[in-house]
């Protein structure tokens, strides 16, 4: 029966060729644009790590002004980074099932080859427990060690891309580079990785890619690297070197704690908690305690904020614009549909009941939906590519899912199939023999 | 006058008119807001910055090894930027203005403690800043050559400042800060404002204290700075490759890159408001389209299903314009229905925005515009079948009896 109600639609919509294309195209161009959004939106708001993401805690301590919050707008929170002070002390805890410090910054790469021009390039510095709780893939060799982490070791980890700009691409693991005339040896090279919110480092976007070359953290001291993010300072204090930097109560750490079981959490809130209490005998930490462990979603959706205003504005706008175009397709299948009166009138007259007449006019907005969410499909793909040149983003970056597609047809199924419940109503009601009189 | 019989046919079909109505009045309320805010960003984009924005030119440049010498760098590096025919002038700095990098600090115009600082975007240039950015002194003068000091303590206390005029009225509301008034930094330390410009724009385009700018007469240690060469009218792209050369050509034991105009570094920053915008400006193109052509077809439908009564109405001698004005007055109806209740929807929706998504309150003005529009679609939309509808012979009447 479904295949003959499909037939009759076909049949009906070819009998108005303009009605129809206008009614398709209508929904087309609704899905169209509100997928386009609401993909962005999928995309900006995505679990970047949906394996381990109740587990991994960022650690925020509340070091900041006693007279004024870190946000004025969200003023219950913390910092986003740590001191050097603190960050030193997090990092001896044993509490923690992982844990790691970073931060980011710039250097020289001096490649080896007599016509490569030396070029700067931003560096993640970083723990070696960085790469197992952030689950980073390898291509070659592995993270360094703990030893590596203690004693400063001039090691360094490739990107995927970095290898192939260096090394041609191939197992470059036991190799050595030379960045500011000092010599760093390979000891892993990562695959493609490239997690979407950056969530780790969100301080200077938070959809810049991930970094290409990731070395031990400990380097800072004999380095005196500065941080090439975020560094944010409110203390008058005289700062007149780069110990004196280290000591002062800038915050420019990252600072991710991987805590599997509440009791971990508890454990390590007990442990921030009463570091905090010491500090405070000594005079610093002058806000009341706010010690925050926030892991990932909770972190990015309240706290970073990561999805623009802008972009949710959008998806409510594009909402009411595919409402629109249904309002518009339920005016179009009224007139239709009324048209279509006296040929109903017969169908009630030669038996087909109700119901029967409501499904068939139900096959043909399905029919409608499908055709118009197929369209929506290409449009959005048009529009996510449109998207990702106005963002500057990378087109593999802004992409629809299979979920997103599907979900994309199927509510162009459902949005015109509601659309013509009220037309295919109406048409059903109809009184048989006030339609056979005219004929 | 025939208003009433058009109206109680409308009454009639009330589904129909109430759905126009509707898509009127939603149509009506995406358009105003979206107008709104486009109109929004775009006077953001085009906020003046203060500098000769279209003819400047920055460049990075960072020294390798231990025996680099910043400083006698940044000296030979500026004498042969300034020596390239075409260019008018150039400084040392360690950062780009609108460039969303940038280094933010305070001073106060009493001694005191942290929290009476007025913040503002600081800048670490040379002599022919002012030239360079193309801003313009208002009062005072600019650096000499004896007060850049090079600098390796975070802390050192500056003796002397540039600031706007923004920040200068920040520090004293009285408006009398002049060249000569002493401001006082973090650690209280005083220095003299030596010049006061009209107007700058900083690092950050979405900072509110973006007119409040200062700088100072240094070259911060490091082995890093940025070159910013301002050239003649229409030389710019002429002189960039050029100044790559004289940079590389110096000392080419050094990485030199990120070579950008200053309309690209602006550009950059802005580029989220300008996605807003087109993204906007494509909804509300396609959203008329949509609704012109929803009004088109069915109107084309309605005359083609009342084509006997146009003909019945035309033989007992109704004029060609008589049925062209029914439908222009039933439309007219129609869309005035949906743009009450769409100035209603409007204002609704603009307090959405506002309170969940941070967006700007709606000038009440874009209203009755946005109305106006939506009358003038609408009957620019019912014309064509209007007039198909007037063509129809009276004979048609008898034919299909």
């Amino acid at each position: 029966m479904f295949v003959y109600y499909l037939k009759l639609a076909f049949l009906s919509l070819r009998k108005n060729p303009v009605l129809t294309a206008l009614m398709v195209g209508a929904i087309g161009i609704g899905i169209g644009v509100f997928m386009t959004t609401l993909t962005v939106y999928h995309i900006m708001s995505s679990n970047p790590i949906p394996q381990k993401s109740d587990d991994l805690h960022i650690v925020r301590l509340d070091s900041w002004n006693p007279a004024e919050p870190y946000d004025d707008d969200l003023p219950e929170e913390a910092p986003w980074q740590l001191t050097y002070t603190d960050m030193m002390v997090l990092r001896e805890s044993d509490i923690p099932t992982r844990h790691t410090a970073m931060m980011k910054a710039t250097f020289v790469v001096q490649p080896d080859r007599e016509d490569a021009h030396p070029f700067q390039e931003v560096v993640r510095m970083t723990d070696g427990d960085f790469f197992e709780m952030f689950n980073v893939p390898f291509l070659y060799g592995s993270r360094w060690s703990r030893e590596a982490d203690e004693f400063a070791e001039s090691v360094v980890i490739l990107g995927r891309d970095m290898n192939e700009k260096l090394f041609g691409g191939e197992n470059s693991v036991g190799r050595e580079l030379q960045f500011e005339e000092r010599v760093y040896t390979v000891v892993g090279v990562i695959d493609s990785w490239d997690p979407a919110p950056k969530y780790y480092d969100v301080n200077n976007g938070a959809f810049d890619e991930s970094e290409q070359i990731f070395m031990p953290l400990s380097l800072i001291m004999p380095l005196e690297k500065y941080s090439s993010g975020n560094t944010n300072c409110w203390k008058d204090e005289p700062i007149d070197d780069y110990q004196g930097f280290l000591n002062s109560e800038c915050v420019w750490f990252q600072f991710w704690a991987e805590l599997t079981s509440v009791d971990e959490k508890e454990r390590y809130q007990t442990f921030l908690d009463s570091y905090v209490m010491e500090q405070k005998e000594l005079g610093r930490f002058a806000r009341s305690p706010n010690n925050q462990l926030t892991p990932v979603m909770d972190w990015l959706q309240n706290v970073a904020q990561v999805v623009r205003n802008d972009n949710k504005a959008l998806v409510g706008l594009s909402f009411m614009f595919l409402a629109v175009c249904l309002v518009n397709t339920i005016g179009m299948l009224l007139a239709k549909f009324h048209g279509k009166a006296p040929q109903v009138g017969l169908r009630r007259a030669l038996g087909a009941s109700r119901w029967a007449v409501f499904q068939q006019q139900l096959a043909e907005v399905g029919v409608i939906g499908f055709a118009g969410g197929l369209i929506g499909l290409a449009l959005a793909r048009l529009g996510l590519q449109g998207a990702a040149l106005l963002y500057e983003a990378p087109q593999h970056l802004i992409y629809m899912d299979v979920p997103m597609m599907v979900t994309s047809v199927l509510i162009a199924i459902v949005a015109s199939v509601f659309a013509g419940l009220y037309p295919a109503w109406r048409v059903c009601r109809m009184s048989p023999a006030l339609y056979l009189k005219t004929q | 006058m025939e208003i009433r019989p058009i109206f109680s046919a409308m009454m009639r079909n009330r589904t129909g008119s109430v759905l126009v109505a509707l898509q009127i009045a939603i149509t009506l309320a995406i358009v105003v807001n979206s107008v709104f805010i486009i109109g929004e960003r775009i006077k953001k984009m085009n906020r003046p910055t203060g500098m000769d924005v279209d003819n400047i030119i920055s460049i990075y440049s960072r020294g390798i090894g231990e025996d680099f010498n910043k400083q006698e760098s940044v000296r030979e590096d500026l004498e042969a930027l300034r020596a390239i025919p075409g260019v008018i002038a150039a400084t040392s700095a360690q950062h780009v203005p609108l460039s969303g990098s940038g280094w933010g600090s305070g001073l106060r115009a009493e001694p005191g403690d942290g929290t009476a600082d007025v913040n503002a975007g600081r800048y670490n240039v040379n002599t022919q800043a002012l030239d360079a950015l193309g801003v313009r002194l208002e009062s005072g003068r600019t650096f000499r050559e004896d007060e850049i000091k090079y600098v390796e303590n975070f802390s050192y206390a500056r003796e002397s400042v540039i600031m706007t005029r923004a920040m200068a009225d920040k520090l004293f509301p009285d408006g009398d800060a002049q060249p000569g008034t002493t401001v006082y930094d973090n650690l209280n330390r005083p220095m003299t404002i030596v010049g006061i410009i009209e107007q700058m724009h900083g690092a950050w385009v979405n900072w509110d204290k973006l007119e409040q700018v200062m700088m100072f007469p240094e070259i911060g240690s490091g082995s890093s700075v940025y070159y910013i060469i301002r050239t003649e009218p229409r030389e710019r792209d002429r002189v960039m490759p050029v100044v790559e050369e004289t940079l590389v050509g110096l000392n080419d034991r050094r990485v030199v890159e990120r070579m950008r105009t200053l309309t690209e570094t602006k550009s950059r920053s802005y580029r989220g408001d300008r996605a807003m915008a087109i993204l906007l400006g494509t909804v509300t193109g396609l959203l008329i389209m949509i609704t012109a052509l929803g009004i088109v077809g069915l109107a084309s439908y309605v005359v083609k299903q009342r084509t006997k009564q146009i003909g019945t109405r035309r033989a007992i001698g109704a004029r060609k314009i008589d049925i062209i004005r029914y439908f222009l007055i039933e439309n007219w109806l129609m869309t005035t229905i949906g743009v009450v209740f769409g100035a209603a929807m409007t204002i609704g929706l603009n307090y959405v925005l506002v309170t969940q998504f941070e967006l700007a309150r709606l000038d009440p003005w874009y209203v009755p515009g946005g109305i106006l529009v939506l009358w003038g679609l609408g009957l620019l939309a019912v014309l064509g079948p209007a007039r198909k509808a007037a063509a129809i012979e009276p004979a048609i009447a008898t034919r299909t009896v």
